[in-house]
């Protein structure tokens, strides 16, 4: 039955990085284009001898085809992974005799977004190009740590069974935050605010939704009747 | 009912199986957000940021 893990996993991908892709180049995309005319310094915002406020929008996303092209197939194959990883939770869930159903694939994807997107954008926020923040690594390592202890955390809430569980699964959450993200001790931003929470909480709402469609798709393939 | 029959199927995934299903996610997911080569970097880049990877 692997075969039909990994085929359930590559179309539910398919499916949720073409959305994703899509919804970033309406709500994200135009956003991070603008961040980076404040990164590359065509535009400044309270630069010293300048007025207080800059321009905002006026980005277009044409003449960059081949650009957007890149993120839509690095989106595939970043949404696959998390399919990938998402109907492999389904075949354990199911080896313990919690079959998932289509619906339950609703709740698999929501939690997948808590646990691997939101739990570490609470330490460390969506990032607009030009944002200058601490080692490379020690984030990285950080927000891998952090979206793993909230998977493992989830699954003992959800399929612990008993109340310590429960609450050890919700030690697991909290473990990461309050450790808390490696940041500088000195702030750096160059682009305005308003610009980077709206960047921020639009990636966080696309990523929402995508996780929300590979959820369903992912359940949606994997309880198709198996071809025999 | 069909739910039934469905339901053996699925349960008789192996444990190796899940495994290498989960680790190809993994190997994709550090290619696309994680991994350092520059090549790589560069193609991922408006991705890693809307998707919210730490990239720079």
């Amino acid at each position: 039955m692997t075969k039909h893990l990994v085929s359930s996993a590559v179309f539910a991908g398919l499916v949720a990085g073409l959305c994703a892709a899509v919804l970033q180049l309406l709500f994200v995309t135009p956003l991070l284009l603008e961040g980076e005319l404040f990164e590359t310094g065509a535009r400044m915002h309270f630069a010293a001898g300048s007025a207080p406020q800059s321009d905002a929008g006026g980005v277009s996303l044409a003449g960059q085809s081949m650009r957007h092209a890149l993120t839509l197939a690095m989106d595939l194959v970043t949404y696959t992974g998390f399919a990938l990883l998402m109907v492999a939770g389904f075949a354990l869930a199911a080896r313990r005799g919690h079959e998932v159903t289509l619906r339950g694939g609703l709740v698999w994807g929501l939690a997948g977004f808590l646990a691997v997107q939101l739990a570490p954008a609470v330490g460390l926020p969506p990032e607009l190009p030009g944002a200058m923040a601490a080692d490379l690594v020690a984030r990285q390592i950080w927000w891998v740590a952090t979206a793993a202890s909230s998977v493992a955390g989830l699954a003992l809430i959800a399929f612990g069974g008993d109340l310590v569980k429960g609450l050890a699964g919700a030690g697991l959450i909290l473990l990461p935050q309050l450790v808390g993200a490696p940041h500088l001790d000195t702030y750096f931003g160059i682009a305005p605010p308003e610009l980077s929470a709206q960047f921020a909480t639009a990636s966080l709402g696309v990523a929402a939704a995508s996780w929300t469609i590979l959820g369903l798709a992912a359940a949606y393939f994997w309880t198709r009747p198996a071809q025999s | 009912m069909t739910t039934v029959t469905q339901t053996t199927s699925r349960v008789d995934t192996d444990v190796a199986g899940i495994l290498l299903t989960a680790f190809a996610g993994l190997v994709l997911v550090f290619l696309a957000g994680f991994a350092h080569a520059s090549v790589l970097h560069d193609v991922a880049h408006d991705s890693r940021h809307a998707i919210a990877f730490p990239c720079h």
